[in-house]
């Protein structure tokens, strides 16, 4: 036990001393908590709209109206020709293209029918989802208006002769009425900015760790204690201590950067959030431990951990979902701890979930922990 | 004396140089496992990402409450059943117990059909049905409502076939480019982007703070050796590993997510390059800034990492963006790139589209090298 005080004080020296490497391990999550969230904005509005009308028509300048009144989209180009249209998808310029064919008002009204064309740039999948989606329901809500007027039009004017085959008794209709729960702005900020937490603690802790193991591998100093009576596991969790405690103090910043910038308030407990987090965190710390013993140098380290945190990253959750993943993907998701904090950090955030709920997160994380750490420790040798 | 001739010390310079890029070459080649990480990780995040990462929203979970449990609701529930956008997991008796099962995050949304839904619609021609949506995901709530309300507009159009509905404006939507709204198209340029950017940034982060931290660079320093050729010689055989990477992730991408580049290879690969030194020279100035190898990697990854994910333009609409945020992402080079390849790659457009960011890059490039030129030391402290 007293040896652990001793190595504790010597981790925390060299871990205080290095001024350079803490300002840098506390400020930039820290300016990247503050600023990342604003850039992670995928609520979407802004969508760039070519519009090729053809017909020249009342009902087609009310459709170019109410879309652009719409607040989804917005009018770049108003083209003559439907080529000229797609051309501005080609360059950007715009994310999808509507054509308004000749005598479209003329036909809808003779044949009863009549098409539109809609081309989107589906490079991009949510935009080209939501951007398609929110454009039909427009052109539906504007089909419904033409037919409200169409019918008060024919009545009025022709009497109740035509009305009737016009449509009179309305057919029956089933209506959506929908809500949105636990997040009734669909404000963006509430879900990133955990998730986002979760990726800067995640980044501290599984490489510092390496790294500091691998720094007294290369300067040599890890003969030394390996020659000392020193355990195995008091060395390694002399190690673990330190960053332990720096992603608490990482995580407590980020939790009051969030309160006081973005106003997020977690819903759940703290003591649920702070409870997976020291799960998490030995869980990732053992990951850290794991690479350090498999690697020489610092460079290696790097490359290694580099490796795993961009597809934590990238495949957690963050910004993409993990449902439409394929299932040999998931299984492998499952493996990774981010994913199971990621999920604990938005319920327990946004929905105010406790233990009973993220039980099986909770587990997981654990498990892989034990798994992780037991690994580093058979591998680590304390001959050189 | 015996001093060389002037003709001669061009020759003998070059020789130097080579001699050192050989060394350097060396040092590389020796460090089998970084070489093994340097082609092997983003070989295998390509291939991941490639394969996995999708925008799509499908196979969601929600739960059905059936309040009515008449002909139209069954017949609406197999509509909903039918469609590939949902996964029903399971059918609650009651509505209180689906803040639990939100709260366990077991299903995303909820579709409640009220008591007498269907004997409303036939009666009085109208019924609603209810749908909540977890929103703590707000596109994809909006997504799945979005589909959800699709599936009842097809159905109400069916209903009203038989009532002969007048003056019916049908859409008819094309997806250019990815018909099949994959992932790859999108993420593989931004993915490229983000492994090059970071791969060639962190290379040279580390490769003169390593020879200020061993000490070596005392030698160097105190040699006849120009500064120049130290910085060049450090960066070749990062350009190399970089220019090598850069062939396996386009033939990956080929051969197994079957995106070959559509445009002019020639013109790719050339931006390609001039990418890469852009982000050596960016490498070579942190490590020139650096005390330590750990302060150079760290400034690499946390500095680099994220915001070259965010602000690249891949995972977020950079147009949504503050204003003071896309002056920010106007300075990150993988952003320029990634227009680059999307361009090229996916679109197949030619130089007469990509010379604005061409442009920029090579700008980009050159200013940063030059002040790295600046700010190394030829003195130690």
């Amino acid at each position: 036990m007293k040896t652990l005080v001793f190595l504790l004080e010597k981790e925390f020296r060299q871990l205080l001393r290095n001024r350079q490497l803490l300002r840098t391990l506390l400020l930039a999550p820290l300016i990247q908590l503050i600023l990342l969230p604003l850039a992670a904005d995928y609520s979407v509005k802004n969508i760039n709209i070519a519009v090729t009308d053809n017909d020249h028509s009342p009902s087609s300048q009310r459709l170019i109206a109410k879309i652009t009144a719409s607040g989804y989209f917005r009018l770049t180009g108003y083209t003559a020709s439907y080529p000229a249209a797609l051309k501005m998808v080609e360059q950007d310029k715009a994310d999808l293209a509507l054509q308004i064919p000749a005598h479209f008002e003329r036909d809808l009204v003779r044949e009863n029918t009549k098409q539109l064309y809609i081309a989107i740039n589906a490079i991009e999948g949510t935009k080209a989802n939501l951007g398609g989606a929110y454009l039909r329901s427009i052109i539906g809500d504007f089909n419904d208006d033409l037919r409200v007027q169409w019918n008060m039009m024919t009545e009025t004017g022709q009497g109740n002769a035509i009305s009737a085959s016009a449509g009179q008794d309305d057919p029956p209709q089933v209506s959506v009425a929908s809500s949105n729960w636990y997040n009734p702005f669909l404000n963006f900020h509430l879900y990133m900015v955990p998730a986002i937490l979760v990726t800067l603690v995640t980044a501290i802790a599984a490489m510092q760790s390496a790294f500091n193991i691998v720094q007294e591998k290369e300067s040599g100093t890890i003969e030394q204690i390996n020659v000392s009576p020193i355990k195995k596991h008091i060395f390694i969790i002399g190690k673990m201590i330190p960053f332990l405690a720096l992603g608490i103090l990482l995580f407590t910043m980020g939790l009051l950067v969030g309160r006081l910038l973005y106003g997020i308030v977690p819903v759940g407990s703290l003591l649920v959030l702070y409870v997976s987090l020291v799960v998490y965190l030995f869980a990732m710390l053992g990951l850290g431990l794991l690479l350090a013993t498999y690697s020489n140098t610092q460079m290696q380290a790097m490359s290694l951990s580099f490796f795993f945190i961009n597809i934590f990253n990238m495949m957690s959750g963050v910004f993409t979902s993990i449902d439409s993943m394929p299932g040999w993907a998931q299984a492998i998701v499952f493996t990774f701890p981010p994913s199971h904090f990621i999920k604990i950090m938005r319920t327990v955030v946004l929905k105010g979930s406790g233990f009973s709920d993220i039980m099986p997160e909770l587990w997981a994380m654990a498990a892989i922990g034990v798994f992780l750490n037991t690994w580093a420790v058979l591998n680590y040798r304390k001959t050189a | 004396m015996n001093w060389p001739e002037t003709r001669n010390v061009k020759e003998t310079n070059m020789r130097q140089l080579f001699t050192f890029i050989r060394k350097e070459f060396l040092q590389v080649l020796r460090d089998r496992k970084t070489l093994l990480m340097l082609f092997g990780l983003p070989i295998a995040q390509i291939v991941l990402f490639g394969f996995a990462l999708s925008n799509e929203i499908k196979d969601s979970r929600i739960a059905l409450v059936d309040y009515s449990k008449d002909a139209i609701t069954t017949r609406l529930i197999g509509k909903i059943e039918a469609s590939h956008y949902f996964d029903i997991r399971r059918s609650l008796a009651g509505a209180e117990q689906l803040n639990a099962a939100f709260k366990r995050g077991d299903i995303r949304m909820a579709v409640i059909f009220p008591q007498n839904f269907g004997d409303d619609l036939i009666h009085t021609g109208k019924a609603t049905l209810q749908v909540i949506a977890d929103a703590s995901d707000p596109n994809q709530a909006t997504t799945i409502t979005n589909y959800l309300e699709s599936i009842v507009t097809d159905y109400n159009a069916e209903l009203a076939k038989d009532a002969q509905q007048s003056l019916q404006i049908q859409p008819e939507v094309q997806m250019l480019y990815n018909p099949e709204l994959r992932g790859a198209p999108n993420f593989v340029p931004g993915v490229m982007a983000l492994v090059l950017m970071l791969v060639c940034t962190m290379m040279t982060s580390v490769a003169i703070v390593r020879e200020k931290e061993l000490g070596t660079m005392e030698i160097l320093l105190v040699s006849p050796f120009k500064p120049i050729y130290i910085i060049i010689a450090k960066l070749a055989p990062n350009l190399l590993i970089s220019i090598v990477n850069l062939f396996i992730i386009l033939v990956l991408s080929d051969v197994f997510l079957d995106l070959p580049v559509k445009g002019s290879v020639f013109l790719l690969v050339g931006c390609s390059i001039l990418f890469i030194l852009t982000c050596l020279s960016i490498g070579l100035l942190l490590s020139i800034n650096a005390k330590t190898q750990q302060a150079a990697m760290m400034g690499s990854l946390m500095g680099m990492m994220l915001p070259t994910m965010l602000l690249t333009g891949f995972l977020f609409p950079i147009e949504n963006m503050p204003v003071a945020l896309q002056v920010l992402a106007n300075l990150v080079p993988s952003r320029w790139y990634f227009i680059i390849i999307k361009q090229v790659m996916m679109k197949g457009l030619g130089f007469a589209s990509v010379w604005k960011e061409t442009l920029i890059l090579a700008g980009m490039c050159t200013l940063l090298f030059t002040i790295s030129l600046r700010n190394f030391k030829i003195r130690l402290q």
